[in-house]
């Protein structure tokens, strides 16, 4: 275990070009995601939070649950939709980048858009009379909350980007985990786990892990920053 | 502000389209996990990319899948070993123009100790019958893939039902899964000769039987058929079996050792 | 939209009498302030004007108005500012208006200057103290040119200078043209603010007088007993 480790450490230390690459690949997809998933996310969480509609209940219960949805099965059925055999065949998307930026906003859009409602709903049951006061439209409502909860919403926003660099059930299936390509961060560690390379797989753990925090580090300050400034 | 986040968001999307753009023509090879985990394909497509300028994105699964991908038509070429198998792809019309390209073959291994004493022996069907009789558990693959459906081969030919066996584990994993968990279960399994040379995390573990020729295991290569599916690659698809059963192919083939041990032998008929 | 007529408010969430029977004539100008022992439903007649809450019986005639409703604006008793600046806040009432940029800037630091607020515009709203978030929502208000402002006890929580700063506002907004319609429990407030009163009780208009008349003669028994209660000195200074 211990030398396991050092020697982790020490390939960390000479981390080459390949590595990188994966790495930056890794960021550039979860970037993707997670922008994609926001511009859905967000105005959709914020809608089911304020608005008024039969079937408000089983939506809500609906986001919940698709929080937890495992990535393999979001992985399958985005690769039958891209497959040569499936309806978007033709676009040729499978074992592309693009292909697995889909998969995971499928997968991270339930997850913002319910931490979202959420938020925008405590929110809302304070605002709703003073909005409805001035006559704002649902629109305005969703913008104002939105713009209002935005330093909480960055936790939404990290949760997304967390699951996007974590996720590998979903990626692997539809990327392929091409070399050079489609390999990101944890499609290559589950490679170099199944080649019996623990310490490479230990060392591109320890980088997903370092990025991860750093990502809530500065989320943490943002946080702080904010409510030092806006009370 | 406003103005910043919609800079950002154009910035993002124009990331999104044309970051991941990839300009060089490129195919797509579903092969198997053992001839990726080997490392063989890092060795040897870099000479054949800078040939061709064909860029080849391989995705590794086992040959079941690999060949299902092909029959979906998510790959241009497959490159593969279960014989019996491919031959049926290409008798249902699949696949087009398969050749011959290589062999490794598959060696059992276990724990060092041998409880099952398969070292004494080099008839594989007899290694299978000891292994059966043993205590220590044998991990299979369980995945459909070449060197699973070799092991069922060998259990038929024993004339052994493996599944009516307590300690017969079905791994549903690649080769190297299924090594990490012969290795700390102490127990045997079938491996191909490459992925176990170039796999790390041996413990225990060693070659206990080898060498018998029914263990000889042939990798084919095929075209996805375009009369199927339109949109193959045919021509670069071509330059790639074209040059995979070349000379040069082969050449490079045998020149992949892993600590001076030559891992596939060229087979292709020239 | 003046004069707006309710007659007959009946409000009985629960089967709890609120309002019942309320009948009120707001025509075009001053500044009436509604006032009344805890309880007595002056904060649900201001909803109930500005179509906040919907009575159980009765009705509202907005001279034949249908939407009178981007007319009106309410200030509440505790105002929520949003987690962002000054400049933004005021200019939150402005946004169903679907001004230009630049009209709306220009309306909301105008009404920011006219509260005393300019110079903090673009400070962190939620830091101000009681009475700046109090004037920060008259501006917000006030920027909207409401026809009919509704302020639901705007100096509750303030100290008496702050108060004064916002009665202040309020009496130019009177003067802008604004009809104002307020609660207070503070009567000083009211004597020294309203042009007439209206004295709510157990859900009921009891009385409705010009201010002066109201404080010196006020007619029911209630409202005599509500201004001794309220204003011993005021009484025995009358006296």
């Amino acid at each position: 275990m211990l030398n396991t480790l050092l020697e982790a450490f020490s390939l960390l230390s000479r981390l080459d070009s390949q590595v990188v690459a994966i790495v930056w690949l890794s960021f550039k997809v979860a970037l993707a995601t997670v922008t994609l998933a926001t511009l859905i996310g967000l105005p959709f969480g914020a809608l089911v939070a304020v608005a008024s509609f039969p079937g408000r209940g089983a939506v809500t219960v609906f986001l919940n649950a698709m929080m937890g949805l495992p990535s393999v099965v979001v992985g399958v059925i985005v690769y039958l939709i891209l497959s040569r055999s499936g309806p978007f065949g033709d676009m040729g998307l499978l074992y592309s980048p693009t292909a697995m930026v889909m998969a995971q906003t499928v997968l991270v859009v339930p997850l913002i858009a319910a931490l979202t409602r959420q938020i925008v709903e405590d929110a809302w049951r304070t605002y709703a009379t003073e909005f409805r006061s001035m006559h704002f439209s649902l629109r305005h409502s969703v913008a104002a909350l939105l713009y209002d909860c935005r330093y909480s919403l960055v936790v939404a926003v990290l949760a997304g980007a967390g699951r996007s660099l974590s996720e590998v059930g979903a990626v692997m299936i539809v990327g392929g985990n091409i070399e050079g390509y489609t390999r990101v961060m944890t499609t290559a560690i589950a490679l170099e786990t199944a080649k019996g390379d623990l310490p490479l797989s230990l060392a591109l753990g320890m980088v997903l892990l370092t990025l991860v925090l750093l990502l809530n580090t500065g989320a943490y300050h943002l946080r702080l920053w904010a409510m030092r400034k806006y009370g | 502000m406003a103005n910043f986040f919609r800079q950002l968001i154009i910035f993002f999307c124009a990331m999104l389209l044309g970051g991941f753009a990839q300009a060089e023509e490129s195919i797509v090879v579903s092969s198997t996990t053992s001839t990726e985990q080997s490392g063989l394909f890092g060795y040897i497509l870099p000479r054949f990319e800078a040939k061709t300028g064909i860029k080849v994105k391989v995705v590794a699964l086992g040959t079941g899948q690999a060949l299902d991908t092909g029959r979906r038509g998510d790959a241009d070429v497959v490159f593969v070993h279960d014989r019996p198998a491919e031959d049926k792809f290409v008798a249902e019309g699949w696949g087009v123009d398969r050749r011959d390209v290589m062999y490794n073959d598959f060696v059992i291994v276990g724990p060092k100790a041998d409880a099952s004493k398969v070292k004494g022996t080099n008839d594989v069907v007899e290694g299978f019958r000891r292994m059966a009789a043993g205590s220590a558990p044998f991990v299979s693959r369980g995945d459909k893939s070449g060197t699973n459906s070799a092991e069922l081969r060998f259990w038929k030919d024993a004339n052994i039902d493996p599944k009516a066996w307590a300690d017969y584990k079905e791994a549903g994993a690649g080769m190297g899964p299924t090594l990490n968990m012969a290795a700390a279960m102490g127990g045997y399994t079938l491996s191909d000769r490459g992925t176990w040379l170039s796999f790390k995390n041996r413990q225990d573990l060693e070659i206990v039987l080898a060498g018998d020729k029914r263990l000889f295991n042939p990798y084919g290569v095929m075209l996805v058929n375009p009369a199927k599916h339109p949109h193959v690659k045919k021509e670069a698809g071509m330059k790639f079996i074209d040059w995979i059963t070349s000379r040069d192919g082969q050449e490079t083939i045998a020149a992949y050792k892993i600590n001076g041990e030559q891992l596939f032998f060229p087979s292709a008929k020239n | 939209m003046f004069p707006i007529q309710l007659s007959n408010i009946r409000f009985t969430p629960d089967g709890r009498t609120v309002l019942t029977g309320v009948d009120l004539d707001i025509d075009a100008e001053g500044i009436t302030v509604i006032i009344g022992p805890n309880g007595a439903g002056k904060t649900v007649l201001l909803r109930i004007m500005a179509g906040l809450q919907t009575p159980h019986d009765g009705a509202i005639n907005w001279n034949g108005d249908d939407n009178p409703a981007t007319g009106i604006a309410m200030v509440f008793q505790h105002p929520v500012l949003l987690r962002s600046s000054v400049f933004h806040n005021a200019g939150l009432g402005l946004k169903p208006f679907g001004l230009s940029r630049a009209e709306a800037k220009r309306r909301t630091l105008q009404t920011l200057e006219r509260v005393g607020l300019a110079h903090r515009a673009e400070d962190s709203a939620r830091l101000l103290s009681g009475g700046e978030r109090q004037r920060l929502a008259l501006a917000r208000a006030w920027a909207m040119r409401p026809q009919l402002l509704l302020l639901d006890e705007p100096t509750a929580a303030l100290d008496p200078s702050a108060t004064d700063v916002v009665e202040g506002i309020v009496r130019e907004i009177r003067t802008d043209g604004t009809r104002i319609v307020m609660t207070t429990h503070n009567l000083g407030q009211a004597m020294r603010i309203s042009d007439d009163i209206v004295f709510l009780a157990n859900g009921r208009v009891i009385e409705r007088a010009p201010t002066s008349r109201f404080f010196a003669r006020p007619q029911s028994n209630e409202a005599k007993l509500f201004i001794q209660g309220e204003l011993p000195w005021r009484i025995s200074f009358d006296n």
